[in-house]
């Protein structure tokens, strides 16, 4: 993994142009698919920051409720303070991580199943806490007023400045998750996934680095919520259920997470899918599930899997030899 | 068994939706329409086992998101034969009320729930503690390949054991049918209540998951009566923490190596 990371000529091109088409592309989209592809980057932040808290082999069921910590946390600054959007997206990160250090002490005490069901219910607990506590944060209709903010004179509720602006944020933090993965800390947490008996034999305090994990994810989840709530104005206990996180789940497993990309493709490919399907109105969650339940059935490593795959089918760079193999 | 069914709450809400077509909707009777639920259930269980988590058995992550596609699936599928309107109400079969020491009052039709699920419950225990197939059940989940060696067919035992357990959700189905309101996501709050219950009860174990059922019954009705619902399924998602936390195998649950 660590042996194929520099940046290249190659892929800083690559790079490049994806950047150009990402920058001209909400130019010639609807207004519609401009919230959309908004929302999309935002997710892309979600899935990612999830894959961090994942690489210790540890599925978390409360990666939503982070997101939504992020959210309330803006909502109350903007509400309270009046603070400013440069202020309020590291706030929102910073809480979502101070919940999730006092969380990791009860949490990270089980593994595997319980760990799973343990961040469930400690996650509905939170969002429950939302819901009945009205004077606070507002119910079930939750906290409304965050007004696009306005900065350098650029009036962010229109959908192509807001893009430009959560696209750099999303890519910034996407970068440090990057650098975070491949530097010696993320081969730590690879290494406690694959090998955690091994890894506390040489020294490894695995509490300690999947704790790091977690908080760090929770982070920029948070970050995440942030910067939807400032488009969208408002946040409901409803956009952080346990219906959410189980979308986060499926962009994750359906791109794939064995590799950085994985999850980023799973959400691109899986939000464009579920727009195509957007006709067929009450069957589209069939559809959806049909189509998750094949993926994993077929393509248990991911859509990000089936490069290879074909590759390996026609044998790579040299003309196909023979044909393929069946059991390849 | 290993095996996490995310949809279960929904086979719930297939045979309580089976209850509304065919015994409100087109007049059959209760109790073949019990009946009919629990065979359709079933049958939706076996092609989820054969299909879904018999693959996947070596990922367990992938049966449970297979299982979340089913439950979309289900959903959708009782959105379509119910239609999205409001809620449907099955007329209760049982008319009157039981009334003991002038004091404790029962509807029927909760006196008849409730005797059949003690009756399935006492089945589904002398199924599991003392037939031949209830040790060969605890031996698959406890090591599926020494299982296997002392010539256990393991595939069978998980058919049967997906089989009862989805039977039994289609007679909960079926039970719970006339006493609330049906919709395509009851199913969300069954869900909910299951994990709560099987986790304080310990994993595996029939009589603490009994035990925990009871008491969180009790818990959740006073909490519910003195400080209102949200708070009540509030304290339980805690409770249900600080059980994970103080004894990870729940209140009757046994020992269970890593």
């Amino acid at each position: 993994m660590s042996s194929n990371s520099g940046f290249t000529m190659q892929r800083m091109v690559v790079g490049a142009i994806a950047l150009a088409a990402l920058l001209t592309v909400p130019h010639f989209l609807s207004f519609h698919h401009q919230d959309l592809l908004i929302f999309l980057t935002i997710n892309v932040l979600a899935v990612c920051s999830y894959r961090l808290v994942t690489l210790t082999g540890e599925w978390s069921l409360i990666h939503a409720v982070m997101m939504g910590v992020g959210a309330y946390t803006v909502a109350l600054l903007v509400n309270h303070f009046d603070l400013a959007i440069w202020f309020t997206l590291p706030l929102a990160g910073t809480a979502a991580g101070l919940v999730a250090a006092l969380l990791c002490f009860p949490l990270l005490r089980m593994t595997q199943f319980y760990f799973l069901i343990g961040s469930f219910a400690a996650g509905e607990a939170i969002r429950l806490t939302w819901v009945e506590f009205v004077g606070v944060f507002g119910g079930t209709s939750g906290l409304r007023g965050v007004e696009a903010p306005i900065v350098f004179g650029i009036d962010f509720l229109d959908p192509i400045p807001y893009f430009y602006f959560s696209l750099s944020i999303v890519l910034l933090c996407l970068f440090i998750l990057y650098r975070i993965e491949n530097s010696r800390v993320g081969l730590t947490l690879h290494a406690i996934h694959w090998k955690s008996a091994l890894a506390e034999s040489v020294g490894v305090d695995a509490w300690r680095y999947r704790a790091l994990a977690f908080i760090l994810g929770s982070f920029f989840v948070g970050i995440a919520g942030g910067l939807k709530i400032h488009y969208l104005g408002s946040v409901t206990p409803n956009q952080f259920t346990v219906g959410f996180m189980v979308f986060i789940l499926i962009w994750v497993i359906v791109g794939g997470y064995n590799k950085f990309y994985g999850p980023i493709i799973g959400v691109v490919v899986l939000t464009i899918f579920d727009e195509s399907i957007r006709s067929f109105e009450v069957l589209r969650p069939a559809i959806y599930g049909a189509m998750l339940i094949l993926s994993i059935l077929f393509l248990p490593l991911g859509l990000e899997s089936v490069p290879g795959k074909i590759k390996s089918w026609f044998g790579i760079g040299s003309p196909p030899p023979e044909p393929p193999l069946s059991d390849q | 068994m290993g095996v996490v069914n995310f949809a279960h709450g929904e086979l719930v809400m297939a045979g309580a939706f089976t209850i509304w077509l065919l015994h409100a909707q087109f007049g059959l009777g209760y109790i073949p329409a019990i009946a009919a639920a629990i065979v359709l259930v079933t049958a939706i269980g076996l092609l989820m086992e054969r299909l879904l988590f018999r693959p996947t058995r070596s990922d367990p992550l992938a049966g449970l998101i297979c299982s979340i596609g089913v439950l979309f699936i289900l959903q959708v599928i009782a959105a379509l034969i119910g239609g999205d309107g409001p809620s449907k109400q099955v007329p209760p079969p049982f008319h009157g009320t039981l009334v003991m020491f002038d004091v404790l009052r029962i509807p029927y039709q909760r006196v008849f729930s409730l005797i059949i699920s003690a009756a399935a419950l006492g089945t589904l225990w002398f199924f599991l503690t003392r037939s031949k197939f209830g040790w060969a059940l605890r031996a698959v989940a406890m090591d599926r390949e020494a299982a296997e060696l002392q010539g256990i067919n393991t595939d069978r035992i998980s058919v049967i054991a997906i089989g009862v357990g989805t039977a039994l959700a289609g007679l909960a189905g079926g039970l719970i049918a006339p006493l609330t309101n049906i919709n395509p996501h009851m199913g969300h709050n069954v869900i909910v209540t299951a994990f709560i219950v099987t986790i304080v009860g310990g994993v595996g174990s029939l009589s603490g998951a009994v035990l925990a059922a009871i008491l969180y019954a009790v818990f959740h009705t006073l909490v519910t009566v003195y400080f209102g619902g949200t708070i009540a399924t509030i304290s339980g998602l805690v409770l249900m923490v600080i059980v994970l936390i103080v004894k990870p195998t729940g209140l009757m649950g046994a020992k269970v190596s890593e």
